[in-house]
């Protein structure tokens, strides 16, 4: 065997991205004091760009495995990993401050930062038990540590323990159900495991167990009711800059393992998770958009509101069509760009010694400063999906699925519960325009923050004429995606 | 010989202790850290009963992937664990409930 066999070049965006991680380690230890953090501050920025570049530059029509069958280089893992990288870099910026103010502008901080997209990458990519796995770890591992980064902070390291002991408490239930998988199909790839468990009659027992285990994890993994404890938790008492870190790719990643583990390695079992999907899904539409309404505390209702959001997705999922898979993924990829530039805006308001992470705190923004104000509107009109934002289109194209799919009822029940949703997305837009402010702190963050969220949040309307060619796009990662 | 089924009932019974173990503890965060190492010995167990029985290697290989895993996650949660106690001067899982809401 030769590195030539083992079709490398396929995963050169990861190899890169892994490298630079391990050559801004070493260069910190190196690197003059004074420039060190700064240094490789940019150079984690810089690497994250220039991989998603080497992602775009080759990305794939068709999918092709690498590592004997380890890792899959599909349209869909390509789409994906664009989405992390690009993202990531986004939100790093979005945190400079932020961190520079509380002592967390160190260059383990962005180390720890790109391993754990180089974990979503390979999450991304997993075509086996073991490479899915180890994606997810590698991932988990480094943002339990990025939020204890913030040692100094009681509820930061509060917070980290909690994460911690149930995503591993969820990798173990994960582990689980592989552990009953390998034994009924006795292999550990994912289109092994599918033709094995072909011929599997749907009344097995062992079968039904395992796929029970995966979805209990999986729920464990994206937050969804009633395992979503830990996620107001680690919202609130993380670094806000951790905390945009979090809600932004990870959402990608798990993305890409419900695709791979799910609708690759168990797509005959689909009968078999469907209804368990259908009621998480609900749960989480209702109880995030119910409870995001008692919320006080901003980052805490964007928890909620995550947590509604993450049913919306599983909405696609369920449907069981590739139509719903390609609305899924559209959903999500908006959802995490939105997400991105909400924690954004709270680390724009933020300055040192102080949170802007009350609602009251956005009181009489729209006096304060016009153009945040304007960014404000505009993101919560795309999460509660009033038109004609891209949010709005998310929204449709799941909804639709779910009609195609015969799911009329839980299409209802879902819009109903997301107008419900709207009120407190509404209620921000009030506060903002409409109530007299509270501080008068004057808004100084630097120009690429600036013009990063702008950017950011003005794509979300800006897509508008190009948004039939992002649907295209992810139609045709989902159509590729065959094993 | 002892047969396949009685190191899967040994596996699922570690796996449930390790499980009540991490919910009924209230006392101790040093306990949920050994629950959770068993859970994954748990697991590990499952994995190499199932790769002797199919006579097949890849199992094992596994195993050792969650063995090295399992001693980076230990390895953090000490971590975290301390910075925890310098933070609070309590490990008492009780007192862990400045999150609410």
């Amino acid at each position: 065997m030769n590195l030539h066999t083992l079709q490398t070049a396929l995963a050169i965006p990861d190899l890169f991205l892994a490298a630079m991680a391990s050559v801004i380690l070493v260069l910190g230890l190196f690197a003059d004091e004074k420039k060190r953090d700064l240094l490789c501050y940019w150079l984690s920025v810089a690497t994250l760009v220039s991989t998603a570049f080497l992602v775009i530059a080759d990305f794939s029509t068709e999918s092709a495995v690498a590592f004997n069958g380890l890792f899959v280089d599909d349209p869909m893992a390509d789409l994906c990993k664009v989405a992390i990288c690009l993202l990531s870099a986004v939100v790093f910026i979005y945190g400079r401050d932020y961190n520079r103010q509380r002592g967390l502008f160190k260059n383990e901080y962005y180390v720890l930062g790109l391993f754990a997209v180089c974990g979503m990458m390979v999450m991304s990519s997993a075509n086996h038990l073991l490479t899915l796995y180890l994606g997810l770890e590698l991932m988990s591992l480094c943002l339990y540590a990025m939020i204890a980064f913030y040692r100094d902070d009681q509820l930061a390291v509060e917070s980290a323990m909690k994460y911690f002991v149930l995503g591993a408490l969820a990798s173990s239930i994960l582990l689980y159900g592989m552990s009953l998988l390998y034994g009924m199909t006795g292999s550990l790839a994912l289109p092994a495991i599918a033709t094995q468990l072909a011929g599997v009659e749907p009344g097995d027992l062992s079968l039904a167990l395992a796929v029970v285990l995966v979805v209990v994890a999986l729920a464990f993994k994206l937050g969804a009711v009633p395992f979503h404890m830990w996620v107001p938790d680690v919202y609130h008492g993380s670094p806000t800059s951790t905390t945009a870190f979090i809600s932004a790719a990870p959402k990608i990643a798990a993305f890409a393992i419900v695709l791979r583990l799910l609708i690759g390695g168990l797509g005959d079992q689909h009968g078999l998770w469907q209804e368990m999907l259908v009621i998480l899904a609900l749960l989480s539409v209702a109880a995030g958009n119910i409870i995001a309404i008692a919320q006080k505390n901003l980052k805490r209702l964007l928890a909620y509101s995550a947590i509604s959001h993450m049913g919306f997705f599983l909405f696609g999922i369920l449907s069981g069509t590739a139509a719903g898979y390609s609305a899924s993924l559209f959903y999500v990829l908006v959802y995490a760009t939105m997400s991105g530039a909400a924690f954004g805006l709270i680390l724009y308001l933020s300055g040192k010694d102080f949170e802007s992470d009350r609602l009251s705190d956005l009181r009489g923004l729209g006096r304060r400063s016009p153009g945040i104000a304007l960014m404000v509107l505009i993101l919560m009109f795309s999460m509660a999906g009033v038109p004609p934002t891209a949010g709005f289109f998310a929204k449709l194209s799941v909804i639709q699925a779910l009609v195609d799919a015969n799911l009329a009822w839980v299409a209802v029940t879902a819009v109903i519960l997301a107008v419900i949703g709207a009120y407190y997305y509404l209620r921000i837009i009030k506060l903002v325009y409409f109530d007299p402010p509270e501080i008068e702190r004057p808004l100084n963050s630097p120009a690429d923050h600036q013009y990063t969220l702008a950017l950011n949040v003005f794509l979300i309307v800006a897509i508008l004429p190009w948004i039939g060619k992002l649907i295209s796009l992810c139609n045709q990662a989902i159509a590729r995606f065959v094993y | 010989m002892i047969p396949l089924s009685h190191y899967l009932v040994l596996g699922a019974v570690l796996f449930a202790i390790s499980v009540v173990g991490i919910f009924l503890n209230r006392k101790n965060v040093v306990i949920l850290l050994m629950s959770i190492e068993l859970l994954l010995l748990a697991v590990n167990l499952n994995f190499v009963a199932f790769s002797h029985f199919l006579q097949d290697i890849s199992g094992q290989i596994f195993v050792f992937f969650i063995l090295t895993v399992a001693a980076a996650e230990a390895a953090i949660g000490l971590a975290i664990l301390i910075v925890l106690f310098r933070s609070r001067r309590t490990i008492n899982v009780d007192d862990l409930d400045s999150l609410k809401g």
